[in-house]
């Protein structure tokens, strides 16, 4: 009796702490919301399953406790019953991943006029290249890393030479743009997160990975590492403020290219 | 009834296998030692993970106190919490779950329940527990050696693993870490092929594979995954070993650490973690599928009914096994690897719930209709279903490639697997070692003791790891040694971090009341009989309590029906042995 009450206290408890609870996302502050929606379809059909799992536990338990002269019921099998279980659950997995797919494929269609841009980390900072006029971001070679050339950038190659380097600043986005972030770490793994981007990627020694996404808000938001880099992981913080496309360009005018810091 | 379920295979076979001359102990040493009987492997293998696993749990105090009240123990500095972590993480799933189900339950049960008289391989058998002891010292070693264990967590990712901005990882952490895991590897390797080959071997007459008790099963194809699992870990081990001490690249590019030019190039961190992974998904299973199996002969036992839908478990515990090495990556989601892998890992994983759910059904409807015993192996069955069915769950948000992107490496993440392979699996192993220990010792454990464990236990886990989903689902990232301030993190996020520190310290104190009762009751506990919760499975019918090196009598039991005939209609008791003939003389 008591256990079957605490059972029950359990499902519906998990449901009461869910609405209550004050701990939720941040609001968004990209385009990803279809995120958050297939998340919202994941809770109510993992949430009713909890419920009727445990509810239906706990009923058993109350109804079909030990007491003299209780006898269980012998029945090896239920062919039906098992049948039709295993297609509703079917239906439930389908219900969750075919919006989970079609969102996805929009997460790994990159758009066309997205503006590429870098973020590249180290133990234990940020560093961020915007591409100049050309609307390109030139190659790069860790080995060619070195104290005037922090990111490694190709100094043959004319489209790194008016790519923007941005060290112990934040990273600025203008509102509304498409951006391709592609992702470098020169020595161990890194993971650039902004919760309320909702977007990340590991970014990879050897290898350039990527995400995109569109910021439909203007403001500051906290970059954290979100990927284990050694002891200074917790404080690898960074910032990306986004801002009308007229408070980004005179921004964007301040800023070193790769040939003015190279000259000096 | 039995036979209408299996109507092929009622016939036993005649012919009598020789019986094998075991090797008797001689001695104290040979007896409790370095004994060949797999009851006394098992129980050794059970104490040594029990042990290392008091390790892992005053880690896990470490951290939590850390994470509860940040700033407040100055010796939990960020290198000694990553070792915390790290090593925490990788006794419980490693040493302490792996060993403790297969090389424990395992051995202890595998012979008994099947009528055979020992292993296939008993000195083999003996072998891979002291090399796994050998394991647990290499691992333990690294407490103690310059720079500590290693802090590369758990799933101890390159490059970091290996350079000087880790714990351990430019001294001797990392080392010992992997040649643990080597040597782990190896005494595993050696008591897995005895396993499998008894299965398959040495059943004694009459039983059938479609009689063996599903605990077997499911310890059956762990260990048939874990030998084909273990060696990707292995190779990967061995790879980073070579490229840690002899400067090859398998997993290191051209590097820049902490502006030094380092030696290495051309190498694929994203390699080791396919390696890792392709062992550390089927990893899951193979704790999550021996705890399947023997919550289903918890179930069935006391709730007095036939485990409902045996074949269909059969194949879901099958189909599960083979599903689970084609979803490794999706613990990569978003490592970098190329995205288009999403489409078929999220497929195969949502693929994989179905057989999963089925297992829940069956054992909801082996209760149901059932006469349920609250005794404390059922309460410890109940509290899996209710953790593994809210973990389970919670992996169809992460297992869903694009839920998965905002909550991978989040708290969400943790507090799912801590549920879903925590959690759940050691209530099956308390739920199993009460159900077990009368037949181990010869005496019951006390009850009442039993019951406040399970209580503080499961209600405890439940008020740890529940809310921690939401902290995942606000943004707070794991692995981090103090989230600090972050304009996403309320001050109500604090307040429940130190909430569930205080409750993991009362959940660990109570663990403390399972090892007393475990030693009180070896001399104190109430005398069991051979048989105290009218069991049908064979390790109940022995003709001694605890049984004998070779566990029958002189004759091996014959075995006539499946392992589930409770509550039989027109039968004189609610269950019949699996060695009892059929009254009426039908062919059996």
């Amino acid at each position: 009796m008591a256990v079957a009450l605490i059972l029950l206290v359990i499902a519906l408890g998990s449901v009461v702490f869910h609405w209550l609870s004050p701990w939720w996302w941040t609001p968004i502050a990209s385009n990803w919301h279809y995120i958050d929606t297939t998340l919202i379809i994941t809770f109510w059909i993992t949430g009713i399953a909890f419920v009727a799992v445990v509810g239906f536990l706990a009923w058993c338990v109350y109804r079909y406790r030990h007491r003299p002269g209780q006898k269980a019921h012998y029945e090896p099998e239920n062919k039906r019953l098992e049948l039709w279980l295993t297609a509703a659950t079917a239906l439930g997995v389908a219900a969750m991943l075919a919006p989970g797919l079609f969102v996805w494929s929009q997460f790994v269609t990159v758009p066309r006029d997205a503006t590429e841009i870098e973020v590249v980390g180290r133990q234990w900072q940020w560093s961020y290249r915007l591409p100049g006029k050309d609307g390109r971001l030139g190659t790069s070679d860790v080995r060619l890393i070195s104290d005037g050339n922090p990111l490694g950038l190709n100094p043959d190659d004319p489209a790194g030479h008016d790519d923007v380097v941005v060290e112990n600043d934040d990273l600025h986005l203008p509102v509304g743009r498409p951006v391709k972030v592609l992702l470098r770490a020169v020595d161990v793994l890194h993971d650039f997160y902004v919760p309320e981007f909702r977007a990340k990627m590991d970014m990879i020694p050897g290898s350039v990975t990527y995400f995109w996404f569109t910021p439909i808000r203007t403001g500051r938001f906290e970059a954290l590492c979100a990927e284990l880099c050694g002891t200074g992981h917790p404080m690898m913080r960074g910032g990306v403020q986004v801002q009308t496309e007229a408070e980004y360009q005179a921004w964007l005018q301040g800023q070193q290219t790769f040939a003015q810091l190279a000259a000096r | 009834m039995g036979e209408a379920v299996h109507p092929a295979n009622t016939a036993i076979p005649h012919d009598h296998a020789e019986e094998v001359e075991l090797y008797h102990p001689h001695s104290w040493w040979t007896r409790y030692v370095f004994s060949q009987d797999a009851k006394v492997i098992g129980v050794q293998y059970s104490l040594t993970a029990i042990g290392i696993g008091l390790v892992a749990l005053v880690l896990s105090w470490l951290m939590r106190l850390q994470l509860g009240f940040p700033g407040t123990f100055d010796f939990i500095d960020p290198p000694a919490y990553y070792q915390f972590i790290t090593m925490h993480g990788m006794i419980m799933v490693v040493y302490l779950l792996t060993a403790l189900f297969l090389g424990g339950f395992g051995n202890y049960l595998i012979p008994l329940m099947l009528g055979a008289r020992d292993m296939v391989f008993p000195y083999v058998n003996m072998l891979s527990y002291w090399v796994y002891v050998l394991a647990v010292l290499v691992l333990v070693a690294s407490f103690f050696a310059p720079g500590g264990p290693t802090g590369a967590g758990w799933t101890l990712y390159p490059p970091q693993a290996i350079l000087s901005g880790t714990p351990g990882g430019q001294d001797w952490g990392i080392i010992l870490m992997l040649l643990s895991l080597a040597l782990f590897i190896i005494g595993f390797t050696m008591g897995g092929l005895n396993y499998v080959v008894t299965v398959l071997q040495a059943r004694t007459r009459g039983m059938t594979l479609m009689r063996m008790p599903l605990t077997i099963w499911g310890i059956f194809t762990a260990t048939v995954m874990a030998l084909l699992a273990f060696p990707a870990l292995f190779v990967g081990a061995v790879m980073m070993l070579l490229d840690r001490l002899l400067g090859t690249s398998f997993f290191m590019p051209s590097l820049v650490e902490m502006g030094q030019q380092l030696k290495y190039g051309g190498g694929s961190p994203i390699l080791f973690q396919h390696l890792f992974w392709f062992f550390g998904h089927p990893e899951v299973y193979i704790v999550a599928l021996p705890a399947f199996g023997i919550v289903s002969d918890l179930i069935a036992t006391h709730a007095r009914r036939n485990i409902f839908g045996y074949r269909m478990m059969v194949w879901a515990i099958v189909a599960i096994g083979a599903l689970s090495f084609v979803v490794w990556a999706h613990h990569m989601y978003v490592s970098g690897m190329n995205p288009y892998f999403g489409f078929f890992f999220a497929t195969t994983t949502l693929i994989i719930a179905i057989p999963t759910a089925i297992k829940v059904y069956n054992w909801l409807l082996t209760l149901w209709r059932g006469d349920i015993h609250l005794n404390v192996p059922m309460l410890f069955a109940l509290g899996f279903i209710v953790t593994f069915v809210n973990g389970g769950l919670t992996g169809l948000f992460l297992g869903n490639v694009v839920v998965d992107v905002p909550l991978s490496d989040t708290m969400f993440v943790v507090a799912h697997f801590h549920m879903v392979m925590g959690v759940a699996p050691i209530m099956v192993i308390y739920g199993g070692i009460y159900h077990w220990y009368p037949k181990i010792t010869g005496r019951m454990l006390d009850e009442t003791m039993g019951k406040i464990h399970f209580w503080v236990t499961f209600l405890g886990a439940y008020l740890i790891f529940f809310p921690m989903h939401y902290l995942g689902l606000l943004g707070v990232p794991r692995r981090y040694h103090d989230i600090g301030q972050a304009a996403f993190v309320p001050d109500s996020a604090h307040t429940l971090n130190a909430f569930i520190s205080v409750v993991a310290l009362v959940v660990g104190a109570a663990q403390m009341l399972f090892l007393f009762n475990l030693a009180w009751s070896l001399r104190r506990g109430r005398q069991a009989g051979p048989n105290p919760w009218g069991a049908t499975t064979l390790e109940w019918q022995t003709p001694e309590t605890p049984p004998g090196h070779g566990n029958f009598g002189p004759e091996l039991p014959v075995v006539h029906r499946w392992a589930y005939d409770y509550s039989v209609p027109g039968a004189a008791r609610d269950f019949i042995p699996q060695n009892e003939p059929d009254p009426a003389g039908r062919a059996a």
